[in-house]
């Protein structure tokens, strides 16, 4: 063994330079690679807190120039922003605690040692991952229901995730039963058990669930496209920007300089290339501000549901 | 795995049982009804395909017309054959692009051995998964842009041009534009399974291959990439059977009128003739065809890998 050891060592030794060049090759590769990722955000971010003008000279990259509010109080002071803002924020609200608590409920019944239901509910649930009826049906069904402007088309469908409820049955099924046992010989029924003992046990599975949740609502466009489009009272964050960013990409080339009022700054000069920066880094800035601290129950998330398949 | 097998101890469907759990029977009938309603209820919506729909008339009296609308859609149809050809181009060069970065992300990330830089370049790397779609093709748009989007800069600064090119109006790059974009937003994030698979190889391996005189890169390739191999293959079952679905925000909110020839794929087709025109019929037959093709690909997939003798989904 020793032996062995000491030719490792040597081994290495002797390899010293061609090690380096290997470690600063990968560096390198890395480095790049970061730089790719995060190169347009922060650049995003230098553009939005530069005074607009300036900033159509170009060469601004990872800071800003001249430094200004001014696109800031542009953007927030259309009114579609603030209303998109308003709902964007209640729609990720409202339809994260009430998909969670209804995902957990189901995935408890579920868990439900000897429930002589639970395998045919499961499988009319994990289907539904592999067959939907398509756009179109959904869109009938939905207009059907009244969904057509109205709010109430963000936070009724997709109550259920089949992923979601598997993550949170996967998690439940290697709970202990002995607690909910000692329960049941109690006299609680299933509710009790499910809120007093299930749920303060569920914690790490439920923020990961949870943060899934919240991020597809925040993100989502296409149903305020497809549902609230004509309804400017429900459209959301993620559409304005669409509309912002789509208004003038046909055009880019000439410098689309427009003069606006801003109420709280006095007369100031946007573009609309300094306006979308704003809008854009006031849409992301939720994750990226959260992301931080909470990546790491994102990626607890995958492995948990990475061991049920 | 373990804890479900314990759970689960058989009781037959009796008329007593039934009554014994008439509680959480109960509570399950709200979650019943509902997949039912929102799920199930859609695929009626399939007999649409195959009728002359009219909103007026419903499901149970508009004219049924057999497979006219496939008719429609696939006999002397250039449009819809150009969409199924983008479709699948998109499909395969995202499916090909994507594997590939993230395989490779995850060897090179791997090879880095201080536990807080690879931690650091991993949380930034799935960053970008978690932006809308609409943020990353603004991104994506700012990046190409003729006034001082960042590519004609580096281009011009280095004289590969004279002038700044409009990448977004060139027809034969914006396949392209569309897997590297996707690239940019998945590479770490679908490198964390490879990543977990990694670390599930034994260590032995690579003591034994560092004793026989293996480099590093030698390790990497012999040992490494053979060990995530059964990984590998299990995704690509998976992603098979999705070629065809993913073809539509990206493409959406990227494409424009001149692109439309190369940009238009099936979900925008449906989009745009089931919805804005209203012809509900078409727009169902042409998803009826997406689901059907999708289910061949990956029964076709799955028999060729049990053929091949690896990794299958079923």
């Amino acid at each position: 063994m020793e032996v062995i050891k000491q030719y490792t060592k040597r081994k290495r030794k002797r390899f010293n330079l061609k090690n380096t060049i290997y470690s600063g090759t990968i560096g390198l590769i890395l480095l790049i690679f970061v730089i790719v990722t995060i190169y347009p955000i922060v650049n995003t971010v230098a553009i939005s807190f530069n005074e607009a003008l300036d900033a159509l000279r170009g060469g601004i990259y990872f800071w800003p120039r001249r430094w200004t509010l001014n696109n800031y109080s542009t953007v927030l002071n259309k009114e579609s922003i603030t209303t998109g803002l308003y709902i964007s924020v209640l729609r990720t609200f409202v339809a994260t605690v009430l998909h969670l608590s209804t995902t957990a409920l189901i995935a408890f019944i579920l868990s439900r040692k000897n429930y002589i239901f639970a395998k045919p509910i499961s499988f009319l649930y994990v289907l539904t991952m592999y067959v939907n009826g398509g756009l179109i049906p959904g869109f009938l069904l939905y207009r059907e229901l009244g969904f057509m402007n109205s709010f109430m088309v963000y936070i009724i469908p997709g109550m259920v995730a089949a992923f979601n409820m598997l993550v949170i049955r996967t998690y439940m099924n290697g709970l202990p039963d002995s607690l909910e046992e000692s329960a049941m010989i109690d006299g609680a029924g299933h509710l009790t058990v499910f809120v007093r003992i299930i749920v303060p046990l569920c914690k790490p599975v439920f923020a990961t669930v949870a943060l899934f949740i919240a991020v597809g609502q925040w993100n989502s466009w296409f149903d305020t496209m497809l549902y609230n489009r004509l309804n400017e009272d429900f459209t959301t964050l993620q559409y304005e920007l669409m509309k912002l960013l789509s208004s003038v990409s046909q055009l880019s080339g000439d410098a689309n300089v427009t003069a606006q009022t801003s109420a709280a700054t006095g007369s100031a000069q946007v573009t609309t290339t300094s306006v979308r920066s704003a809008a854009t880094v006031l849409t992301c800035l939720p994750i990226i501000a959260l992301y931080p601290f909470l990546q790491r129950y994102f990626v607890s998330g995958l492995t948990i549901g990475g061991v049920k398949e | 795995m373990k804890a479900e097998r314990i759970k689960e101890v058989n009781v037959k469907m009796t008329w007593k049982e039934i009554v014994k759990q008439r509680k959480l029977i109960l509570l399950s009938l709200p979650f019943v009804a509902y997949v039912l309603l929102f799920n199930y209820v859609p695929l009626v919506g399939w007999v649409m395909a195959f009728q002359k729909y009219k909103p007026k008339d419903g499901f149970f009296s508009s004219k049924f017309v057999g497979f006219d609308n496939f008719e429609f859609l696939f006999v002397n149809n250039p449009d819809f054959i150009r969409v199924i050809r983008n479709t699948l181009a998109m499909g395969v060069i995202n499916l090909i692009l994507s594997f590939a970065f993230a395989i490779a992300f995850a060897l090179v990330l791997n090879e880095v051995v201080h536990k807080g830089p690879k931690k650091l370049v991993q949380t930034i790397s799935y960053l970008p998964h978690f932006l809308s779609m609409i943020i990353v093709t603004g991104i994506v748009r700012d990046v190409l842009s003729i006034d001082n989007g960042i590519i004609n800069d580096i281009f011009i600064k280095f004289n590969l041009i004279d002038k700044p090119i409009n990448f977004l109006t060139i027809k034969p790059l914006f396949w392209w534009i569309v897997g590297l974009s996707n690239v940019w937003k998945e590479t770490g994030w679908n490198s964390i399974i490879y990543l977990a698979a990694i670390t599930a190889i034994s260590p032995d391996l690579y003591e034994a291959a560092s004793i026989d005189g293996a480099g590093r890169l030698r390790k990497m390739w012999n040992i490494t990439l053979p060990g995530i191999k059964p990984t590998i293959f299990i995704l690509l079952l998976i992603n098979v059977g999705n070629v065809l679905n993913a073809g539509f925000e990206i493409q959406y909110l990227l494409g424009n009128g001149l692109l439309q020839p190369v940009s238009q794929t099936i979900d925008i087709y449906v989009l745009k003739y089931g919805i804005s025109q209203a012809n509900y019929s078409i727009g169902t037959a042409a998803g009826i065809f997406k689901s059907v093709v999708s289910v061949i690909l990956i029964f076709l997939a799955n028999s060729s890998a049990k053929a091949a003798g690896e990794e299958r989904l079923f």
